[in-house]
């Protein structure tokens, strides 16, 4: 929540207000939609769900109001308005009342109302709704159930518990309560619904009128921080745009600020946040508990105020309609809203909503004519529950409650002491009956329901699992039902907000420096730590104890992607030779010279910065050193003033004692029926004889001096001799599979230059070769045994580029059956299909390794390979599997090819070795990746290229210190293109702390979850996917159960508090749960699985990101020089009007719209009709107008980023490939019972709240 | 009646047959007492110009344990057209196609003249010839040019429909594919490991039936050939450049290493080819080899230099490691081999030894060739190669293909077995004694090469007992049935029967000791010996062999390489012992006794004794011991010709001396086969030692003096001189009576 308002908060003023005015959404929609539609469309959503309703009265307010419920507001104040009329008016205002009671005691509840507000109202805020949330969500499950039976109230409670889902419990109760709380705090409430809505939307505009209600909005705002994502990054956000005295305030104490704050609430804490959490470490810690407060504090900048006084009198129509038809009425009405103007004027969006209405104006009916798909669903499921209500109802519930929730934050201020209590108590009840209710909702409500118990109840087999008390199904469940998406940690909010703050290079100098995420640009300057590119650590302030790191259960570890690519403006890491004797190293625990050797005793001797231990400085290494104690020439010196730098290793460090040959390329092909077939084989033949000449080399004006070999085989292997003397040729057929070896030595590994007309003679003529082919069978192990075996007879390393079409049954070693099972998933035997059939590949790879070779293998399967047998020496050697599932020349060859080319031409070293040395205290434990382990603390590459990363997990084997930090120094020996031995060294350096809120604030969820999927990803090996993903969820929980237990600030039980760092942990891990590899979908095969599996693990923090998180981007409208903001990956957030791209870092989705305007269509298909697009196409037409233009370079530089080659898939709306595009918007609930984001978060709270009783 | 050498110069020449005993001593003890053996060299294939090949097939004895073929011994009633078998006395009904038989219009087979007949089996397909090559690639680079063009060479002497075939080795074995377009295709083997004949089919793909025939018509039945094994005429250029590019084994030696060479894989994947695809059809499996195999089975010798290949010393002290199991892996290619009917040629060409002592099964066993030379790079090799390809009259070559030979005999007499190039059929038969000589227990062999002088030994017993007298006049018959593929493609039946009187004797003993033939006996008891040296171990057969016999060929004999293995290597004496085994008399006697021919101006070239006092120094010696010829030239002589006198007109008689030797050799070396070789030496020059060493050491150095200076030249050798030899016999023959 905090997150996503702090964000609009901080950008702009007035949007923020818009944001808030969510509620304008609706109108907002109408006229932010795409624009705000991402930004806005979180934060605003928010509490906007609330204006809205309140919009439509109050103009102004309406977009705070609307904010909150805009997601579902969007469509349901419209909605409200006409269709609502009835229901709504007669629902909703029940409702709404006691959703802001609900919220208002929820939240007082949670932040304890008033001390929390004034202790961080900022945070707490955040964290209250998160709470709220939660609680409304463990409400919301009995609610659920309820909510079927109940809509009418569940909706509201749903209302109000979405708004809440910490309000969740309380609603009922609430309701009853709430009306008394309102009463009790009325002024406040009336503030907040009157006023605060007022002073949001105003807030901004009208400083006054925020004064008046800042001390409300105070703590709401900051509850709502704790929303929107812990109140750091709302914070900051905001606090660059106003807040800083907000923020400050929050920071400091909402207290005290609150007037101001409310005043400048939002403002205030995006500016503010910030900057109290950077200056004041400690204020930071208290910015967290306050965060929670300053949550509520936000909350009230955000809506909560509005959303309350709008909520109250609008919502209960405005919020039932919503729910029904809102959510995806409001986003259309967004993203067709092209809002931005809105944004700028909140004046639009009032209007917008009048026009939306129209538009929209059967809430219901609309947004299933919007959403035809995905709406249906959800309209039907509210239809349940709405019956009561209305249709509408349940869905405007489950916005609503977002808007409550922000209301409620507000509301908490005043209301909190009060229904404090009530809260909690009620929340439990809620979420009981949610938990009861869920269920059906979540078929049901998509918007709504989903979120919270819908996806559970999928995900989580078993409300069960939550473990929801829920018993108490009471009606007051129902009430709760979801938290409105918008009101929870955005991640688009979160990315934005880290683009925005990174301006300047980041300098590795300063010890513990978190690094901007990775999905912004920014440079580095090596200052004596390595790149973020090299290294990313999960925490960048280490616990000093093993005590504490188990406690917090914040997994330590690094991803480290040693040879990476740098950009063009950063310069590569220096090469330093030291001569005769070598590197010069620790003598005890052998690191290499680095920035943190204390040179001592005039320069004689150093220290090593690892183990302690003394070293005398060789003569001819010798420097004196400055007053400073620094040598003089350390700044001339790589070793002595980076981070990151090669050493040329001498020939100890050689295999054999003897320098490297120079490696080889060896291009094995499949030949076999299915491969020729498939056109595979002509194509690779094609391509080499190009590619050839693009083999990597270290100085581009050289010649590679790479050597290459062919080989083709079906279930027998052909080698080339292709000695630049013959006039042809020669093949040497080896057909005793059992046994391999090479059948010559001299002509099979030949200069391309050389052998240039032998070798093209030799490409033209393989496909004609086999062009009538009828062997079937395959064999693979040989294959690679071929190629190792040629590698060790020419005493060098190299890469064998395997081409491979079918699972191998031919007789041979390492021959294959097929296993693929479909019952045995879901079984304590899943855990098999991942483990390889035979333990012959396993031996071969070993054998590789010892040798240096290095296997790709690009899979062309028609039907089960086994990846997970095939896969085992790729993933061992350091390679990459490529997969080509019913690989079609035509559709799949640009992919393939320009994989590759990728794949040929990156810069690999061969033969590598990667040790990480530590300081003493912590030690590298454990390694994931693509590599093989002989012992446990080297790990050897045969291969190493530019996408691959290792993630290493560190353990305490002692106490670190404060003072000296931990250090870490990755080394890796390895063989150049050029036959060069080298070492690349990679030193880093972070922060330790004893105290946990040290820990908590410098973090990097990304990197978290790289090493969770790793983790897990791994853990299926051995144990049940179920059990994988308990885990999983349990170390999550007690990670963010210890935070809120130490760092924290004391509330109520039900409120949700993150720590900023890692506000999207949760919807982070929740994708990686739903990953394929976790939680399989009935169509994904295994071979899928296992390569995901293996895909995964080498992935840099970059990767894994996209992977989990797809980015989603609106094409409404480009501009060059820079990308569409996204959004957030939810079915809510799409536009029927308009095209999205949508990116993992596999593939390339293109979205339209159903109802996209013809001009766009024209701009980009080059057609008028949506029906004349052609789904098959796999690259845009080449148009000549700005727009294709634009739109062709955003994809091609997406393409160029990965390391994968996306095919672009067009995904026309309501076509059937729209499921796979639908697998991807991972907030949303998968088919394969994935839980929807809310829905998640609710569970994760609930698991919170357990562990903290 | 003619003298007897004149009979038995007419049998050798009309049937191919000497006897040892010409009248055969009519009981089983007077026969042992006769100490040499009833016994015969048979020639298969003697050549016979005026034979007619006769276009039907022979009529064969009804009697199922008989199935003699009608001959002219068999007495015929023509007016019941019935025929009784002289062999088991059977009656039988001539076949319809005899009904016109009468005693003006006589079958071929039954006239007298033709006692040896060749019938043309109509039946059955003609069968193409087989050659693969079987080719070394670990050899220097100029002998394997040679080698290259000597194979291409060969291209052209084959028949136009023959099949060849290419196999190439060095560490690793290359079957190639012939008759590929573009890119040149094999299927490589590694050199260590064996594979049997099912494992070999598979891996070429040669699982015809039910693989690639099964999936369409397209693959038309042509059993004929496949893609290793491809008819001469289609695949003539494209295995000409092949052959032309083989390259020397490209993997790397190192120094103070042999080569690896894969020789037992290569012949093993050699002889799997062709069992697999052409069983029972003619087929030569030529091998050339540059050295010894070094690794895999069937080697003979280590990869290291510095241990050297096994000597006798070795082999006597049982320190060669590696021979038995060489051995026996080239026993079981060299019976896998000859069951199908294929010959294995072995062409070594090194100046080490190559492994001929484990390898000379292979040969023995079916016929093949056995040449050895020091490269290939020399006329030796290169003539004896192209010698293999000559042709007859009609154009087909002279030799012949998968033969057996089955010998019959009249009820007094059985057959002990055969001492030659052939293997034992096994077949079992009344004809069979219990009594083995050489490969015996069976009345058929097989011999897969052949060629007009290929001879087998052949040993009988007299199993009539004493007291069972044979009618006086009665006579012993033998009836040898040969079958062959002519090299044409056709299959041949030769049938030579031929009879021996019977003679008691106690009554007669002047007239068998009459019809004794010392030629024929000396050879029969050589083979023998060297069977014996063979199969048995030890000096032992030297002591057998003096208590057998003593004739003045047997001093030689005993200083002959087949038996002396002093400064032989084991290589030499298989390979001397193989070319024994398989040649005719006349060369046989030549290996045993080589000829010593004088050229002086004291008259034209006479012989003269091979003994050191026929080395003059006026003198031009040509010696011819089958294996070399050599001419040697006088002290005197050489003096001369040094000088240069035979450039001088005036001196042109001495120019003619000098050509006289040198023509009368090239009249041998043309002839023969292998080609022997060749040398041109002088007194006092190092290649001498060749005469030196097979001369009666008649002058030594301890006794030089003794003859006086003028006569011969001394011989610096401990080795006894025939006269001590003799005087030595006579002792022991006058005291050993007892």
């Amino acid at each position: 929540m905090n997150v996503n308002q702090p964000t609009p908060m901080a950008s702009p003023y007035g949007q923020p207000q818009p944001g808030y005015g969510q509620p304008g959404y609706a109108p907002l929609d109408g006229g932010y939609p795409a624009p705000y539609a991402p930004y806005n469309g979180p934060a605003s959503a928010y509490q906007p769900g609330a204006p809205p309703q309140g919009y439509s009265p109050f103009t102004s307010f309406p977009s705070k109001a609307v904010a909150a419920n805009p997601v579902s507001d969007l469509s349901s104040p419209l909605d409200l308005g006409p269709a609502r009329g009835p229901p709504v008016s007669g629902a909703p205002p029940v409702s709404a009342p006691q959703p802001y009671n609900q919220y208002s005691h929820s939240r007082g509840d949670m932040q304890n109302g008033p001390p929390l507000m004034t202790q961080a109202p900022p945070r707490p805020a955040v964290p209250q709704s998160y709470n709220q949330g939660a609680v409304n969500l463990s409400g919301g499950h009995p609610s659920y159930s309820q909510h079927y039976g109940p809509p009418p109230s569940m909706q509201q409670v749903t209302n109000q518990m979405t708004g809440m889902q910490i309000t969740s419990g309380p609603p009922t109760p609430a309701g009853p309560g709430y009306a008394p709380p309102h009463s009790s705090q009325p002024p406040a409430s009336t503030a907040y619904s009157a006023a605060p809505p007022p002073s949001y939307t105003q807030a901004p505009p009208p400083a006054s009128s925020a004064p008046t209600q800042p001390p409300p909005p105070s703590g709401p705002a900051a509850s709502q921080q704790y929303y929107g994502g812990p109140p750091p990054p709302s914070q900051q956000p905001f606090n660059s745009s106003l807040p800083p005295t907000s923020q400050q305030q929050f920071t400091s104490s909402a207290p005290p600020p609150p007037a101001s704050q409310q005043t400048f609430p939002p403002a205030s804490q995006q500016t503010f946040p910030p900057a109290s959490q950077q200056t004041f470490p400690p204020a930071s810690q208290q910015t967290f508990p306050p965060s929670s407060y300053s949550g509520p504090v936000p909350p009230p900048s955000q809506a909560p105020a509005p959303p309350v006084s709008q909520p109250q009198q609008p919502f209960p129509p405005a919020q039932p309609p919503f729910s029904s038809a809102p959510p995806p009425v409001s986003q259309p009405a967004f993203v067709s809203g092209p809002p931005p103007p809105a944004q700028g004027s909140f004046p639009p969006r009032a209007p917008p909503p009048s026009s939306q209405p129209g538009s929209f104006p059967p809430p219901t009916s609309i947004s299933s004519g919007q959403y035809p798909g995905p709406m249906p669903p959800h309209q039907q499921p509210p239809p349940s529950q709405p019956p009561p209500y209305l249709s509408g109802p349940p869905p405007s519930g489950v916005q609503m409650p977002p808007t409550s929730m922000a209301q409620s934050n507000h509301l908490p201020p005043g209301p909190q002491g009060p229904p404090g209590p009530p809260g909690p108590l009620q929340q439990p009840q809620s979420q009981p009956g949610m938990q009861g209710g869920y269920p059906p909702q979540q078929n049901g409500a998509f918007g709504q329901v989903r979120g919270p118990q819908p996806g559970y109840a999928g995900p989580y087999p078993g409300q069960p699992n939550y473990g929801a008390p829920a018993p108490a199904p009471a009606p007051a469940p129902p009430a709760q039902k979801r938290l409105d998406p918008d009101a929870i940690p955005s991640p688009i909010q979160v990315i934005e907000d880290d683009k925005a703050k990174s301006n300047e290079p980041f300098t590795t100098g300063v010890r513990g420096q978190a690094p901007p995420l990775v999905t912004t640009n920014f440079q580095v300057k090596d200052q004596g730590n390595a790149s973020p590119r090299f290294i990313r650590c999960t925490a960048y302030n280490m616990p000093c104890t093993a005590d504490m790191a188990k406690q917090s259960q914040v997994p330590l570890a690094a991803v480290i992607k040693p040879l990476a690519t740098l950009p063009p403006d950063e310069s590569p890491p220096y090469l330093v030779d030291h001569g005769e004797s070598g590197p010069i190293r620790c003598n005890r625990c052998k690191a290499y010279m680095c920035p943190y050797m204390q040179f001592i005793e005039g320069g004689r001797r150093f220290q090593c910065g690892f183990c302690s231990c003394v070293t005398e400085v060789p003569p001819h290494y010798f420097q004196h050193l400055d007053h400073t104690g620094k040598r003089v020439d350390c700044y001339d010196r790589p070793e002595l003033s980076l981070g990151s730098y090669e050493f040329l290793a001498t020939v100890d460090y050689c295999k054999n004692n003897k320098l490297p040959q120079p490696p080889a390329f060896i291009f094995l092909i499949d030949v076999s029926y299915n491969a020729v077939k498939s056109g595979m084989v002509n194509i690779v033949c094609q391509e080499l004889k190009t590619l050839l000449d693009y083999l990597p080399r270290e100085n581009p004006e050289m010649d590679s001096v790479v050597r290459v070999g062919f080989v083709t085989y079906n279930k027998v292997l052909h080698f080339y001799n292709v000695k630049s003397s013959l006039a042809q040729p020669q093949m040497l057929v080896v057909s005793d599979v059992s046994d391999m070896f090479v059948p010559l030595l001299d002509g099979f590994l030949v200069n391309v230059n050389e052998s240039r007309l032998v070798i093209e003679s030799l490409l033209d003529q393989i496909p004609e070769m086999f062009a009538d082919t009828r062997e079937t069978e395959t064999v693979f192990g040989p294959v690679i045994q071929a190629g190792l075996e040629a590698l060790k007879a020419a005493d060098c390393a190299g890469k064998l580029f395997v081409f491979h079409t079918s699972l191998p049954i031919a007789e041979a070693p390492g021959k294959l059956k097929n296993r693929e099972d479909k019952k045995l998933i879901g079984t304590d035997k899943e855990k098999s299909l991942f483990q390889p059939q035979v333990g012959f590949y396993n031996t071969l790879a070993k054998e590789c390794v010892a040798q240096g070779c290095c296997v790709d293998l690009f899979l062309f399967p028609n039907q089960y390979v086994d990846v997970a047998t095939l896969g085992v020496v790729p993933v061992s050697t350091g390679g990459s599997v490529y997969k080509y599932t019913y690989f079609q020349a035509q559709a799949d060859k640009e992919r393939f090819l320009n994989d590759l080319r990728r794949d040929v031409q990156k810069l690999v070293g061969f033969d590598a070795v990667m040790r990480v040395r530590t300081s003493t205290g912590i030690r590298a434990t454990d390694f994931f990746g693509s590599f093989f382990m002989s012992n446990t603390t080297d790990v050897e590459l045969a291969g190493l290229d530019c996408d691959k990363a290792i993630t290493v997990e560190f353990k305490h084997d002692d106490k670190l210190s404060e003072e000296t930090g931990a250090l870490m120094q990755c080394a890796v020996l390895y063989t150049s293109c050029s036959g060069q031995r080298r070492l690349r060294v990679h030193n880093m350096a972070v922060n330790c702390c004893s105290q946990l809120a040290d820990l908590y604030r410098n973090c990097e969820t990304d990197t978290i979850i790289n090493f969770f999927s790793k983790y897990a990803f791994r853990g299926v090996l051995s144990n049940p996917t179920k059990a994988v993903r308990d885990t999983l969820v349990n170390q999550c929980a007690q990670i963010l159960a210890c935070y809120r237990k130490n760092c924290a600030s004391p509330s109520s039980a039900g409120q949700l508090i993150l720590p900023e760092c890692m506000k999207l942990l949760p919807v982070y891990l929740n994708c990686v749960l739903k990953s394929d590899v976790l939680l399989p979908g009935a169509d994904v095969s295994l071979d899928d699985r296992a390569y995901l599996r293996q895909l995964i693990s080498c992935m840099d923090v970059s990767e894994s990101h996209v992977f989990f998180y797809p980015r989603l981007l609106p094409l409404t409208k480009l501009e060059s020089g820079s990308l569409p903001m996204a959004v957030r990956d939810s079915e809510e957030r799409l536009s029927k009007g308009g095209v999205y791209l949508l990116e993992t870092g596999l593939h390339l989705f293109l979205w339209v719209g159903a109802n996209v305007q013809q001009e766009l269509l024209l701009n980009i298909f080059g057609t008028p009709s949506f029906s004349q697009i052609e789904p098959s196409m796999t690259n845009l037409p080449v148009l000549d107008n700005p727009f294709s233009q634009r739109l062709r370079e955003i994809i091609d530089s997406f393409r160029a980023q990965r390391s994968r080659y996306m095919k672009l898939m067009v995904v026309k709306q309501e076509d059937r490939t729209e499921l796979i595009f639908r697998h991807f918007l991972v907030e949303d609930k998968s088919a394969s019972g994935g839980a929807s984001y809310v829905d998640f978060l609710c569970h994760m709270h609930k698991e919170i709240r357990q562990l903290l009783s | 009646m003619a003298t007897f050498p004149e009979y038995i110069a007419q049998n050798e020449e009309r049937d191919g047959v000497r006897f040892s005993w010409n009248v055969w001593p009519s009981s089983r003890l007077e026969a042992t007492r006769m100490v040499v053996p009833v016994a015969a060299l048979f020639t298969p294939l003697r050549e016979r110009p005026d034979l007619p090949p006769i276009q039907y097939e022979p009529v064969l004895c009804s009697r199922a344990t008989c199935r003699a073929v009608l001959n002219p011994l068999c007495q015929v009633d023509y007016r019941a057209k019935l025929w009784a078998c002289n062999f088991c006395y059977q009656r039988n009904q001539f076949p319809p196609s005899y009904a016109g038989i009468s005693e003006v219009n006589q079958p071929a087979e039954l006239l007298p003249q033709f006692s040896t007949i060749e019938y043309v089996v109509q039946r059955g397909p003609q069968m193409p010839l087989v050659f693969l090559y079987v080719v070394d690639t670990c050899m220097e680079d100029e002998d394997l040019q040679a080698l290259k063009e000597s194979l291409q060479m060969s291209l052209s002497l084959l028949p136009p429909t023959a099949l060849v075939g290419l196999i190439t080795f060095g560490r690793m074995v290359q079957v190639h594919e012939l008759g590929c377009e573009g890119i040149s295709k094999s299927y490589v083997f590694r050199g260590t490991k064996d594979l049997n004949a099912k494992q070999l089919q598979e891996m070429l793909g040669l699982t015809k039936p039910s693989a690639t025939q099964a999936r369409g018509p397209q693959t038309a039945p042509q059993p004929l050939s496949n893609r290793f094994l491809q008819p001469v005429q289609k695949i003539d250029m494209n295995l000409t450049d092949l052959l032309g590019e083989l390259q020397r084994d490209p993997w790397p030696v190192t120094q103070g290493k042999r080569p690896l060479r894969s020789l037992g894989v290569a012949m093993s994947i050699a002889v799997g080819l062709l069992e697999c695809t052409f069983p029972n059809t003619g087929a030569r499996i030529m091998t050339f080899i540059g050295g010894p195999a070094t690794q895999g089975p069937g080697m003979v010798v280590g990869d290291e230099l510095k241990i050297p290949i096994r000597s006798w010393h070795d082999l006597e002290k049982d320190n060669a490691k590696f021979m038995k199991k060489a051995t026996k892996h080239y026993e079981s290619l060299a019976n896998r081999a000859s069951t199908n009917g294929h010959i294995i040629d072995i062409y070594a060409c090194a100046l080490d030894q190559t492994g001929l002592l484990e390898m000379k099964c292979c040969a023995n066993y079916t016929g093949g060739y056995m040449v050895m030379a020091d490269s290939f790079n020399t006329s030796l090799f290169k003539q004896t190669f192209q010698r293999v390809f000559t042709k007859e009259v009609q154009g087909s070559f002279k030799m012949a293909f998968a033969a057996t030979l089955e010998v019959k005999t009249s009820r007094e007499i059985k057959v002990s077995g055969a001492i030659g190039p052939c293997v034992s059929l096994s077949a079992k038969g009344p004809c069979v004694s219990e009594n083995e000589i050489g490969t015996g227990g069976t009345c058929q062999w097989k011999i897969c090469g052949l060629d007009p002088t290929t001879t087998l030994a052949l040993y009988f017993e007299v199993v009539n007992q004493h007291n069972a007298p044979i009618p006086q006049g009665g006579r012993g018959a033998i009836q040898f049935v040969t079958q062959y593929q002519h090299s044409s493609g056709q299959r041949r039946i030769r049938v030579t029967t031929t009879a021996r009187n019977w003679a008691d004797a106690q009554t007669q003993i002047q007239s068998i000791a009459a019809s004794f033939d010392q030629e024929a006996a000396a050879i029969l008891m050589a083979r023998l010996a060297v069977y014996r040296a063979e199969t048995e171990e030890g000096p032992d057969v030297l002591r057998w062999l003096d208590r057998q016999l003593i004739r003045l060929f047997m001093f030689h004999l005993r200083r002959s390489p087949f038996l002396q293995v002093f400064n032989n290597s084991p290589d030499e004496s298989s390979y001397y012992r193989h070319q024994f085994n398989r040649q005719d008399l006349t060369q046989a006697l030549i290996m045993i006794q080589p000829v010593l021919y004088a050229y002086s101006f004291n008259g034209p070239p006479e012989p003269v004794l091979l003994d050191s006092s026929s080395i003059l120094p006026d003198r031009i010696l040509l010696m011819d011991t089958f294996f070399q010829i050599l001419i040697y030239h006088g002290e005197t002589v050489a003096q001369w010709r040094k000088a240069g006198y035979q450039e001088m007109p005036e001196y042109e008689n001495f120019r003619h001396l000098l050509q006289a030797p040198v023509d009368d050799a090239q009249e041998l070396l043309h002839t023969r086969f292998p080609m022997p070789r060749y040398i041109d030496t002088e007194h006092g020059g190092s290649q001498a030692r060749f005469l030196l060493s097979k001369v009666n050491p008649s002058q030594t150095h301890n006794n030089m003096y003794a003859w006086g200076q003028e006569s011969g030249a001394p011989i610096l050798t401990d080795d006894v001189s025939l006269q001590v030899f003799m005087d030595h016999l006579k002792k022991l023959a006058v005291s050993s009576a007892a």
